[in-house]
């Protein structure tokens, strides 16, 4: 049996990239804009963890 | 109330005297290579010692017994560290480290007696495949439970690292790996020609990513700011490098592929996501480098400190020729030359290397509670392993650009201007002067050997080391509004889940359409399953690992055409279990070879080949005229290939020992005609009519 076999039996999949695609913009802007948003006391506070 | 605990050093120790030992074999395989291609008697026509089996043990001695024991060791040190708690498991880490060695000794032998997949980066057979998986879950089990029972709040961004590189090669190792065993130590892989070149390069682009790149990204933000003594320039910059890094890394791929069958929108997709990679990685090598500021000073004489900035300006080098190379146009004269030796160089020696030596001359004093031997010898390694670096790396650039534009010159009447040949007898000084630089290198690896034992001998070393935190459940929440980073950060099992998710996305777009599309692998109808006997000489061609100085695609270039051939169709490869496609042209591509020489030319040239080809750098193959082809494996093949889709007849099997004779009759007798008397049972035969099979189907 040929593994594409076993792909094309999964119902629409080929929604699956478009959601991955989705998924991967919407996740990276988050963390951009949460980067932006974060407070100076806790950054400085886990930068300093190796130094403990 | 403080608890006392204590760090388990011990497992430290191992794993790093493991580093050193792996990689002085290593590299010692890498510089006897790279001397066998200058001087071919080197390999003295004993199989175990052949360059296409020696080069494998190599790569993967220095990728997973060298690297793989510095990640392990560093990591382990790490994790203790900034989570304020022992390992998890004493038995579990004892588990891991003897599996790792085990897998390591294991693996060397099996690639000596020539047992490969056949696939770069991913040699070892099916049941080290497994044992590897298993002492992979033991890594995860281990690592997952140290950071569960952990006394600091938030998770360090080298933690991180280490759960992003868990989670990913857990899922590129398996998904790689999936191979049908025909015998107790063979396998065919599950996936043919394109696919499995697609999968391949996903899984061996990214084996750079996750196993040479973000677990060293996981040692940089740690030893760095401990040897500069100064936390790290931007944690923001670290937040967006992991996750960047992870999500663009895994998507870049199919830039080892560009110009080869695989569908144009796949390679367009790989290139794109290799430049956008530069962003993220020059962001990480900055806020390294940027850490150790206003400590200038001290890298004058810290080789600590030293070796780190010259890693770090390794890794920058890289990953912007990386992405460089990516770019079609560049990639049209970089692939399968010795530029892309040079680029993976300028990572492995400069980059890992370096960063491993700058990881043990930190570690050594401190666990063992003293200063470092001799600070001048450690300076020395760190000069001659840079002009090492420098001697390797300049004449494989100016190799490879050699290579590539003798290839593709023409004369004003529109013939090529060079053989193939001539192209690599050119080169020859250079690869000399480059195991010169390899021996530097080793050279300065040998004295981390001396210097780094000496220190331990010097020193008193402790088992376990006391330690003192304040308990979880004691700490006070931190104080201000929390952020959804913040709480996964301090759910190590999300973060684990999320960066699965992200890093599955990429696979998933790539890796699917390929599979299901049916437009993008064509089929040919003249193109049929190989006969009995020409199987056995490509399952030949792969345990000699003849792929890694032969490609087998030819690209839709003029030279190329003119050279080899008609340029390679996706769908010649359809029943290729594994595909031998290749990545480098020390010697010639091979895929239109078929029918362009007689059979006696084959025979002759395999026994000897300066005889038929006088410079040639090709080691002969003697033991293939006294050894008897093992035919009784043939029905389990024909049955593995059945499985696997490959449309031989009903009841073939029974069959396939028999055709297997008549046609190596047929190929002993036309050798006959020629005066060369040999037997049809010798496994020569089968590699000629192999040879002699490739790429003409679609000529018919």
């Amino acid at each position: 049996m040929k593994f594409s076999n076993y792909l094309q039996s999964i119902d629409h999949v080929s929604i699956y990239p478009l959601i991955s695609l989705v998924l991967f913009l919407s996740v990276f802007i988050g963390v951009v804009i949460y980067m932006f948003k974060m407070e100076k006391e806790l950054l400085d506070e886990k930068s300093n963890i190796p130094l403990k | 109330m403080l608890e006392k605990f204590y760090y388990d050093n011990k497992i430290i120790k191992q794993f790093g005297i493991a580093t050193i030992f792996w990689g002085i074999i290593g590299m010692l395989v890498g510089i006897w290579i790279a001397f066998q291609l200058a001087f071919p008697q080197l390999n003295f026509g004993i199989p175990y010692i052949t360059f296409g089996r020696l080069r494998p043990i190599h790569t993967n001695a220095v990728i997973f017994a060298f690297v793989g024991n510095a990640v392990f060791g560093g990591a382990y040190f790490i994790l203790q560290r900034v989570l304020k708690t022992r390992l998890f498991s004493d038995l579990l880490s004892k588990i891991h480290f003897w599996g790792w060695q085990l897998i390591i000794v294991f693996g060397a032998l099996t690639l000596a007696m020539g047992y490969t997949s056949g696939k770069e980066y991913a040699e070892l057979e099916w049941p080290l495949d497994i044992l590897i998986t298993l002492i992979w879950v033991v890594f995860g089990v281990n690592m997952f439970g140290t950071i569960l029972k952990r006394r600091e709040r938030h998770l360090y961004v080298s933690i991180w690292f280490f759960i992003g590189t868990w989670v990913t090669v857990a899922m590129l190792h398996i998904v790689n790996s999936f191979e049908l065993p025909f015998s107790w130590i063979k396998s065919y892989s599950l996936y043919a020609g394109v696919q499995d070149a697609l999968v391949q390069w996903w899984y061996g682009h990214n084996a750079v990513a996750f196993f040479l790149t973000t677990p060293f990204l996981g040692l940089m933000y740690y030893f760095v700011p401990k040897a500069a003594n100064r936390p790290i320039y931007s944690y923001r910059w670290s937040i967006i490098h992991f996750w960047a890094l992870i999500f663009i890394y895994i998507w870049a791929g199919p830039h080892h592929l560009l110009y080869t069958a695989l569908p144009g929108w796949a390679q367009a997709l790989g290139t794109v996501f290799s430049i956008m990679l530069i962003l993220p990685s020059w962001g990480g090598m900055l806020n390294g480098l940027f850490t150790i500021r206003g400590a200038w000073d001290r890298v004058r004489e810290d080789p600590v400190l030293k070796m780190l900035v010259v890693s770090l300006t390794c890794y920058g080098m890289a990953t912007v020729e990386g992405p460089m190379m990516s770019l079609k146009n560049i990639n049209a004269y970089s692939h399968y030359t010795d530029w892309t030796i040079a680029h993976v160089h300028i990572g492995a020696l400069g980059f890992n290397g370096f960063m491993i030596f700058a990881m043990l001359y930190y570690l050594v004093p401190r666990m063992w509670n003293t200063t470092l031997h001799s600070l001048k010898l450690a300076n020395m390694h760190f000069l001659i392993g840079t002009i090492g670096i420098l001697l390797y790396a300049i004449p494989m650039y100016w190799a490879g650009f050699a290579q590539t534009l003798m290839w593709k010159q023409f004369t004003e009447t529109g013939q090529l201007q060079y053989q193939f040949l001539e192209t690599v007898t050119h080169i020859i000084p250079m690869y000399i002067a480059r195991g010169v630089g390899g021996l530097l290198y080793w050279t300065g690896a040998f004295m981390a050997a001396y210097n780094l034992s000496k220190t331990m001998k010097k020193g008193s070393f402790q088992d376990n080391e006391a330690a003192e935190a304040l308990p979880l459940s004691d700490q006070p929440m931190p104080a201000g509004k929390l952020h959804w980073h913040t709480a996964i950060e301090r759910r190590p099992v999300q973060l684990l889940i999320l960066s699965l998710v992200v890093v599955a996305i990429g696979g998933l777009v790539e890796l699917v359409p390929t599979f299901l599309i049916e437009s993008n692998v064509p089929t040919i109808e003249s193109v049929k399953p190989y006969t009995p006997l020409e199987l056995q000489g490509r399952d030949i061609y792969v345990r000699e690992g003849c792929y890694n100085c032969h490609s087998q695609m030819i690209r839709p270039f003029r030279d190329e055409e003119v050279r080899y051939g008609e340029y390679s169709k996706s769908g010649e490869f359809v029943y290729d279990h594994p595909f031998q496609w290749g990545s480098k042209r020390t010697g010639p591509d091979l895929q239109r070879i078929g029918g362009k020489y007689p059979d006696a030319w084959h025979f002759n040239h395999m026994r000897d080949p300066q005889e038929t080809s006088p410079g040639s750098i090709m080691p002969p193959y003697p033991w293939l005229y006294k050894d008897d082809l093992y035919v009784l494996n043939t029905p389990a093949k024909i049955r593995a290939m059945q499985k696997l889709g490959v449309p031989y007849p009903e009841g073939f099997d029974a069959e396939a020992v028999d055709n297997l004779h008549m046609q190596a009759i047929k190929i002993a007798n036309n050798l006959k005609e020629n005066k060369i008397d040999i037997s049809p049972d010798k496994e020569i035969i089968a590699v000629i009519a192999y040879l002699q099979r490739m790429g003409t189907d679609i000529k018919k």
